[in-house]
């Protein structure tokens, strides 16, 4: 059915784009927390920015590179869902790099010195701090997630709104607002909410006791 | 855990279904032929008779020539003649068939009040002119599609530099526009089709129609292959399925049912 492979067609989107940014975050950002460099706040300040960038913006850069006329032309990845998986993922990784990096850094460096004191290598270092901020990057994911998912201005122009093919919540929603279907449009847009609602407890699922329950 | 498997299973499914490349080309056309809900309808025939999908990229008609200058298309159906031999005679098209038509009208609100339909029911010039000095609100596509490109045209004719303060331009979609329109108690230029698809959720009314000026051509553009690299084969399966016997015919019975009326007229090769 239509409706269901727009469903279908939204979460792999938004998943595999969460998931990848996610990783590369997770891969970089560790390092990048507890590591103290020249131009890491410049670097910061530049991801700061590119955490708000209009969805349209990215769009039409994603647009430009996977064009015919663009330097990865002749993958021919423009209107597939591979172009909508890359534009997202562009847009969510400032996101979630930046939360992470901004909520660890200062349990990171002191989980990175008892490890040293216990004798750990740099891999059990990087485990080890995922496991004890995973609260954080919880919710870092989370918010990456929900841009993802909610975003509809990268995905409508390289993905071009194909129906049975990349078609998405958020477009087939300003699809059938243009042509007055309102009902239609807000059907999607609940299941959209209650999508967003579902993994969003599940993820709250994962998340560990509340450290802060036990100061008061 | 079950469940957990049987999403992953649907997952997976899922991306092979997307990995496998069937017979597909890629359709830039105008908005109107999706809003109208033309090509939802034909698609599925076409499909079948030939096992060829067909992705629809719905822009406005200056936006899918682009589309199509850059490679990124496979097949254009278009509708403002001016710009398709423009676009022939700067190289990009080999040739455009002219595959069937409906017509522009002039809707807008129930009380008129620029006098349209007592004054120019079939005179859109003059109509137009009636809009300009009267100052009523005006609702213009504004983004280079087929529609503007008419819109343009007529204000062109009749003389008019449409500049005044009621003249809203927007940059949205045919049935965005209708709706706006409908919101502000506006004129506004609109293809048929998308009108009588919309007519019963909007309260506007057909108020100047029928003239020679009105009539809204659509062509199939075949790209040019010295220039553009696409996929020419089935190119030219979908032209010649548009233009033969089987697809006017289905274009033609097009919205009898629903609407009481063809929403487009079949014309390839007359």
């Amino acid at each position: 059915m239509e409706l269901t492979q727009i469903v279908l067609t939204s979460l792999f989107v938004s998943t595999t784009a969460t998931l990848i940014a996610s990783i590369i975050s997770l891969i970089i950002g560790i390092p990048f927390s507890i590591n103290r460099f020249k131009y890491k706040n410049n670097i910061l300040r530049i991801t700061d920015t590119l955490m708000s960038i209009p969805p349209v913006l990215m769009g039409l850069v994603v647009f430009m590179l996977l064009s015919k006329k663009g330097p990865l032309g002749h993958y021919n990845l423009l209107f597939t869902p591979t172009a909508m998986i890359l534009a997202q993922t562009l847009l969510v990784l400032p996101i979630i790099f930046n939360l992470i990096v901004k909520q660890i850094q200062h349990s990171a460096v002191k989980i990175q010195k008892t490890c040293i004191m216990l004798g750990g290598r740099s891999f059990d270092i990087l485990i080890l701090i995922i496991k004890e901020c995973k609260n954080e990057i919880i919710t870092a994911i989370t918010t990456g997630f929900s841009r993802a998912i909610s975003e509809v201005g990268a995905v409508i122009m390289v993905g071009g709104n194909i129906k049975g093919y990349t078609r998405v919540m958020t477009t087939y929603i300003a699809l059938e607002t243009n042509k007055g279907n309102f009902e239609g449009a807000i059907k999607i847009g609940i299941i959209l909410l209650l999508i967003s609602f579902g993994i969003n407890t599940l993820l709250h699922l994962l998340k560990g006791r509340d450290t802060n329950e036990y100061i008061y | 855990m079950k469940k957990f498997l049987a999403i992953l299973l649907i997952l997976f499914l899922f991306l092979t279904a997307c990995s496998n490349e069937i017979k597909s080309i890629t359709l830039a056309t105008t908005t109107s032929t999706q809003d109208s809900g033309l090509l939802d309808y034909l698609l599925p025939y076409f499909e079948k008779d030939t096992g060829i999908k067909v992705k629809v990229i719905a822009k406005g008609t200056g936006e899918a020539l682009e589309i199509g200058k850059r490679g990124d298309a496979d097949c254009l159906l278009v509708h403002s003649k001016a710009k398709e031999i423009d676009f022939i005679n700067q190289g990009y098209g080999v040739k455009r068939y002219e595959v069937m038509y409906n017509d522009f009208v002039i809707v807008g609100p129930k009380d008129d009040p620029a006098k349209v339909k007592d004054n120019a029911s079939d005179d859109p010039i003059k109509a137009f002119e009636l809009i300009y000095k009267s100052n009523s609100k005006f609702i213009s596509r504004g983004d280079e599609s087929g529609t503007h490109q008419k819109e343009k045209d007529i204000w062109k004719k009749a003389n008019i530099e449409p500049k005044w303060k009621n003249y809203i331009v927007t940059g949205l979609g045919m049935g965005q526009v209708l709706n706006m329109a409908n919101e502000k108690n506006a004129y506004t230029l609109t293809d048929r089709g998308t009108y009588l698809s919309m007519k019963d959720k909007v309260e506007l009314n057909v108020l100047c129609e029928k003239n020679s000026v009105l009539i809204n051509q659509y062509s199939l553009i075949m790209l040019n292959p010295e220039k553009i690299n696409f996929r020419q084969h089935e190119a030219k399966i979908f032209i010649d399925w548009m233009i033969s016997e089987r697809g006017q015919k289905l274009i033609g019975e097009f919205g009898k049912e629903k609407y009481g009326q063809s929403l487009f007229i079949p014309n390839a090769g007359r």
